[in-house]
């Protein structure tokens, strides 16, 4: 055991924190910006509109996102369409393969979640805007969105979380982020102890931070519907 | 299958390690989940405060990270345990163990969670009334607050079943040759890793549709004679 030469690694660690914290909120960001609209699609009435989301989800959350990232950076290669086409750099980047296979994946949970969360909506509030002769596009800004976002609030914290510890896998397609400075120490100096505990500390703190920033949006936002319960 | 150039079998191989270590885990997360729940719901605060380090510990560190550090963490401390015992020997950790120890060691704290929430559920009175009727803790538990902790549990078991499925793809990072590792080296060897991620990522969905069925063929087993609000 030598705490002090792992000590001496922390720039790589800062790095990597750096890192992990780009791809994560790179991935929310635009997972969570698509779920939206999929979500709108999925909850509608029309067959055409929900069933390729439906598809799009299942797909997606039948399959390890792992194996998500080894069909975009690996699998895609196998093409010499795409080897030559325009958006080969960034296809044959590991960062943006991991960040958009993170994007898609975290995209479709949220997506099923904000579905639940349409669904769950109490039946008078969307009756009571088109009775008030709302377009449609208004009812979904106004109505419908806010109070499903709202509600959707508690399990979005847990997949807030699940993707922070998601971004560990980009270590695998060798970008070196909290998870890859862990692996990059041990390989070099054989500390198995020092590299993978200080890395687990890291995301622990991170994800302590998580839930007490999740406590504060909840007691901020959650308030309108605590009031009538 | 003459499109896999003779992989399909690997694969389904493959598949089978999976589920073996799906399995394994499953068993080893049942056994530390009912632990886990009994302890957290203990009257003694050292229990409880053990079982919520566990939780959180698990909760906040990614898996992956854990599988690493148990498999070259319990390597390094193994062998530095035979060393002091003045023996020569190196052992190799065994992927499958490391596997099967983190993943079950991870879902133990899922299902810690999933437990104590189903105890939680069955109505005090059902044990009260048991108790009414001269059944010791162990019958009680095993003939009333059992099969109906059972029920409630069973749709977070569900979901625990189907993130474990997915979450064994890990394995195949520390060497095991489970269904993602064969998918990468026949990948590797014929050039054609689109075809052969693409038929893993399709087992995986077999198994988790099928898991699905079952879970809701279960469900409707265990509900008879439940009955839902309707609106």
């Amino acid at each position: 055991v030598n705490w002090e030469l792992a000590a001496e690694q922390w720039p790589l660690y800062a790095s990597g924190a750096w890192t992990t914290l780009r791809l994560w909120l790179g991935a929310l960001l635009i997972g969570g910006l698509l779920a939206v609209p999929l979500a709108v699609c999925r909850s509608s009435a029309s067959p055409w509109a929900s069933r390729p989301v439906w598809l799009f989800t299942y797909l997606l959350r039948g399959t390890p996102m792992l194996l998500q990232l080894y069909l975009l950076y690996y699998g895609l290669a196998q093409f010499e369409a795409v080897r030559e086409s325009a958006a080969w750099p960034w296809l044959g980047s590991a960062w943006f393969c991991a960040a958009a296979a993170m994007a898609l994946n975290t995209c479709a949970y949220t997506t099923e979640m904000l579905h639940g969360a349409i669904r769950a909506l109490p039946a008078g509030e969307v009756e009571a805007a088109r009775a008030l002769g709302m377009p449609r596009r208004t009812q979904l800004s106004r109505i419908v969105l806010p109070s499903a976002l709202r509600r959707a609030l508690p399990a979005y914290g847990n997949e807030v979380v699940m993707m922070l510890h998601g971004t560990s896998l980009a270590s695998v397609v060798t970008l070196l982020d909290v998870t890859g400075a862990a692996r990059d120490l041990n390989a070099r100096h054989y500390l198995p102890f020092e590299a993978f505990l200080s890395a687990g500390l890291l995301y622990l703190l991170l994800t302590l931070l998580l839930l007490v920033a999740q406590r504060a949006a909840e007691r901020r936002w959650l308030a309108p519907l605590r009031a009538h319960s | 299958m003459f499109a896999f150039n003779g992989y399909f079998g690997s694969l389904i191989d493959g598949a089978s390690v999976t589920l073996g270590v799906a399995f394994g885990s499953l068993a080893l997360a049942f056994a530390l989940g009912l632990g886990g729940a009994a302890a957290k719901l203990s009257r003694s605060p050292g229990w409880r405060a053990t079982a919520a380090a566990y939780t959180t510990v698990v909760r906040g560190v990614p898996d992956l990270v854990i599988m690493l550090l148990v498999f070259y963490g319990g390597q390094m401390a193994v062998n530095a345990a035979l060393a002091g015992m003045g023996s020569s020997r190196f052992i190799d950790v065994n992927p499958f163990v490391a596997g099967v120890l983190t993943i079950g060691f991870i879902f133990g704290a899922y299902l810690t969670e999933t437990f104590r929430g189903a105890f939680l559920a069955v109505p005090p009175g059902q044990g009260e009334a048991a108790a009414a009727f001269g059944m010791g803790r162990a019958q009680a538990l095993a003939r009333i607050v059992g099969p109906q902790m059972l029920r409630h549990a069973l749709a977070p078991l569900s979901n625990n079943w189907l993130v474990l499925i997915k979450s064994t793809a890990i394995v195949s990072v520390i060497g095991l040759t489970d269904l993602m590792q064969r998918a990468s080296l026949a990948a590797g060897a014929t050039r054609e890793p689109f075809l052969f991620y693409g038929a893993a990522a399709g087992m995986y969905l077999a198994l988790t549709t099928v898991s699905e069925l079952v879970f809701a063929h279960l469900q409707r087993r265990l509900s008879v004679g439940s009955r839902r609000a309707a609106l």
